[in-house]
């Protein structure tokens, strides 16, 4: 019985506003081309293969055509998850545990600059009966989820702008990052308003890019790699799509996944246990929603835990240190995707100038985006 | 191999109709339903759920699978959907195969639906983009069309007439008779096949399955849980899926070897060796005729260029030495792409229970296969089934 499964190799294109120089079949490649080469993995030695992708987003009916030539999965067990990235690193997880794979590769990536009207596409996600028609855009409903998630944990406005001041920052020291940015509360408070209490710098813009992983099986892990990156934790789960049905103030997707992926890892305090996470901040408000359903800090302390400095660079529980999606880019599907390249490359000691010191334990976590209550967690360590 | 087993242990599957009153949500709930009452369990029972739905521009939803899923019961619940165009619905079990294996999930209910009436004025506008935007789109080119070229490449290939491959659409629509899901069971002739309209030479009206709205679901359990659950559970032996390169105009289309990469890995985990003898009843995909002939070829449950005699034979009839279709396949029951896959699950599932009804085939078969295809004819699922 497989009892381990670690990841051994992973590669990126980094994360760019637009990428009119190559397609995104070229994009997967540079990066499924740089994992096996991090792992020291042929392909042909890769026993199956899984991309994260939604047809609208590719432009494609059948998006999952298009993904076997350029992974070096032709006549291979590969399957698509229309989910986010970790939605497809736990798939791979299982396809180990099963014991009939050996090694999986996962890719996830985002060419969101092809597409021309993406908000009007994030309308299509909506209920075509009951919202569709009412014409809300995804940041409409952020706006709403803000004001109540803002009342109900007594947080303000500025401390969801100093969200942003801190991952714009945290992005200037990282490579891959596109947003990178050194600005002030009074920049986020002063831009567009565009769905109060929603601002226009509140909101993560998008990126292109690129990521895949190799996971493997204990004995193989043990082998290959230096360092290989446990998967300790891992759990995923769905709240109601139906806006009118769901608490939201709450965001019990991100509170069910990390319980099941705390279980899993065997944590029951996560406050102390975990060195830094990687979370969701599509929407700066949301990573302060997220560090509280993810049991990081007590609810309604999210606010003052950021104010204290805790979660900056040099704080004890680092968040989003990649300066996360309002520093690198909002990747849609390959959300999770940088999140756990971010883990990697701390738990390898191999960040350069953000490293953070002696860190065991990460955690990453991502949500779908406006309207689904779809989130996923994994936590890894270098143990 | 040391692995968990795992069983199915209960089935749902809704009426295949052309335009469904209800939602995409309604069918899925209706097949869910279904599916746990008859293995007596509740939502609450459900330790995880995985779902399978072709094309979102059929429903015209953006991220079909997070619309879905109430529907299909996974509130509150870990939910993934997974999607291999249309190979979709006997990936399904697979999905669940690995929930249920990994250790990850005692009981893991499996959702396959489609509601293709949604898109106007015809599902077949959804499928003008799944070509390459560049050297393909330019050419308007519908799946018709490729199939069409397929078609009549395996004609070529294998000296088989028209005539031989309508015997197939002529079985399945007769056997789709007794299938109380069944939208288009008919009795007709070869005659009727070959005097139907022509769409795109070879493909005539009659060689195609058609547009349906349907939704099935299944329960898969760990072999503790089953044990406690059934006296007859259908356990999952065997599993394969594999890819072929997107450069469809690069291949050899007389012989689909992306199905025989698949059913090599299925039977090397069932430990089957002779195919052809140990498997006893399948449902091989037949959204075209010609493509049971295909696929049975690939599935090596006869040798290339053989199984349209073997059809002409009456081998693969419901009373034959090897059933193929026996539950009406895509060609009778109906063709909602992801569910069609699971509904052949299915048909397979009650077969080795010995509950399928007027359609039992005689003999007590312990071992079957499905098997599904898509995406741009070069993915193949399958799943071996024994009892």
């Amino acid at each position: 019985m497989v009892k381990r499964v670690a990841i051994v190799g992973i590669g990126t294109t980094g994360f760019r506003p637009i990428t009119p120089d190559v397609s995104f079949r070229e994009l997967i490649f540079e990066a499924a081309r740089k994992a096996y080469t991090d792992a020291g993995i042929e392909p042909s030695e890769i026993d199956g293969f899984i991309t994260t992708a939604e047809d609208f987003m590719e432009g494609y009916s059948i998006a999952d055509e298009y993904c076997p030539d350029q992974i070096g999965a032709v006549l291979k067990p590969t399957q698509t998850v229309p989910g986010d990235f970790l939605h497809g690193l736990a798939t791979g997880y299982m396809m180990i545990m099963t014991g009939a794979f050996r090694t999986v590769a996962i890719e996830a990536h985002s060419k969101a600059s092809n597409v021309k009207n993406i908000g009007e596409l994030m309308g299509f996600a909506q209920d075509p009966v009951y919202n569709r028609p009412l014409r809300e855009t995804p940041h409409a409903v952020a706006g709403l989820e803000m004001t109540r998630y803002l009342f109900e944990s007594v947080t303000t406005s500025e401390q969801c702008a100093r969200v942003v001041v801190k991952n714009k920052r945290n992005a200037m020291r990282n490579p891959y990052a596109a947003f990178g940015a050194d600005i002030t509360e009074g920049d986020v408070l002063a831009s567009e308003p565009v769905s109060l209490p929603l601002h226009r710098l509140d909101i993560a813009p998008h990126a292109d890019g690129a990521v895949v992983a190799v996971l493997a099986a204990e004995d193989i892990a043990s082998t290959v790699c230096e360092t290989p990156v446990w998967i300790e934790g891992i759990g995923w789960s769905t709240d109601t799509p139906t806006l009118e049905m769901r608490d939201w103030g709450d965001a019990a997707y991100a509170r069910l996944s990390a319980e099941m992926a705390y279980r899993m890892a065997g944590i029951e305090d996560p406050a102390s246990l975990i060195d830094f996470a990687e979370i969701c901040d599509e929407y700066s408000y949301k990573e302060l929603q997220h560090m509280e359903a993810l049991k990081l800090c007590m609810p309604g302390e999210a606010g003052f835990m950021l104010e204290s400095g805790a979660t900056s660079y040099q704080g004890e529980l680092p968040i989003n240190i990649s300066g996360g999606a309002l520093g690198v880019g909002h990747l849609f599907e390959a959300s999770g995707a940088h999140k756990i390249l971010e883990l990697v490359e701390q738990l390898r000691g191999e960040a350069g100038a953000r490293q953070i010191p002696d860190v065991n334990v990460g955690l990453a976590q991502v949500w779908r985006g406006v309207p689904t209550a779809t989130g996923a967690v994994a936590i890894l360590s270098n143990m | 191999m040391g692995m968990r087993k795992v069983a199915i242990v209960g089935a749902g599957i809704t009426k295949f109709v052309r335009r469904a009153q209800e939602t995409g949500k309604e069918l899925s709930w209706q097949a869910s339903k279904m599916a746990l009452e008859s293995c007596d369990l509740t939502l609450d029972d459900v330790d995880m759920v995985t779902l399978g739905t072709a094309p979102d521009a059929f429903d015209g939803v953006h991220m079909k699978g997070e619309y879905l899923a109430d529907g299909a019961g996974a509130i509150g619940k870990p939910y993934m959907r997974h999607y291999v165009g249309g190979g979709t619905g006997v990936f399904s079990p697979i999905h669940g195969w690995f929930h249920v294996a990994s250790g990850m999930a005692d009981i893991c209910l499996v959702v396959a639906e489609e509601k293709m009436s949604s898109c106007h004025p015809h599902p077949q506008g959804a499928f003008l983009t799944i070509f390459d935007h560049t050297t393909e789109q330019p050419l308007m080119p519908t799946l018709i069309w490729i199939f069409a070229l397929e078609m009549h490449r395996y004609m070529e290939t294998y000296g088989i007439t028209k005539a031989d491959i309508a015997r197939v659409s002529v079985k399945n629509k007769l056997n789709a008779m007794d299938h109380p899901s069944a939208q288009i069971p008919q009795k007709i002739t070869v005659e009727d096949v070959l005097n139907s309209e022509t769409l795109c030479w070879p493909v005539n009206r009659l060689d195609i399955s058609p547009a349906s709205d349907g939704a099935a679901a299944i329960v898969l359990a760990s072999e503790r849980v089953a044990r406690r659950l059934t006296d007859k559970p259908v356990w999952i032996d065997g599993v394969g899926h594999a890819i072929d390169t997107a450069y469809w105009a690069t291949r050899d289309l007389s012989y689909p070897r992306y199905v025989e990469t698949a059913a090599r890995q299925a039977y090397e985990m069932a430990g089957i060796t002779e195919p052809d003898k140990e498997i006893h009843i399948a449902e091989p995909y037949d959204p075209f005729d010609y493509k049971e002939l295909h696929h049975m070829e690939g599935l090596m449950l006869c040798p290339r260029g053989k199984a349209a005699q073997l059809t002409a034979d009456g081998v693969t009839a419901r009373d034959g030495n090897m059933p193929i279709c026996p539950s009406g396949g895509a060609l009778g029951v109906g063709n909602p792409i992801a569910a069609t896959g699971l509904m052949k699950i299915i048909e397979i599932f009650l077969q080795l229970r010995g509950e399928a009804g007027k359609r039992q085939v005689p003999g007590n078969p312990r071992c079957g296969l499905a098997q599904a295809w898509g995406d741009l004819m070069q993915m193949g699922t399958v799943v071996v089934m024994r009892n």
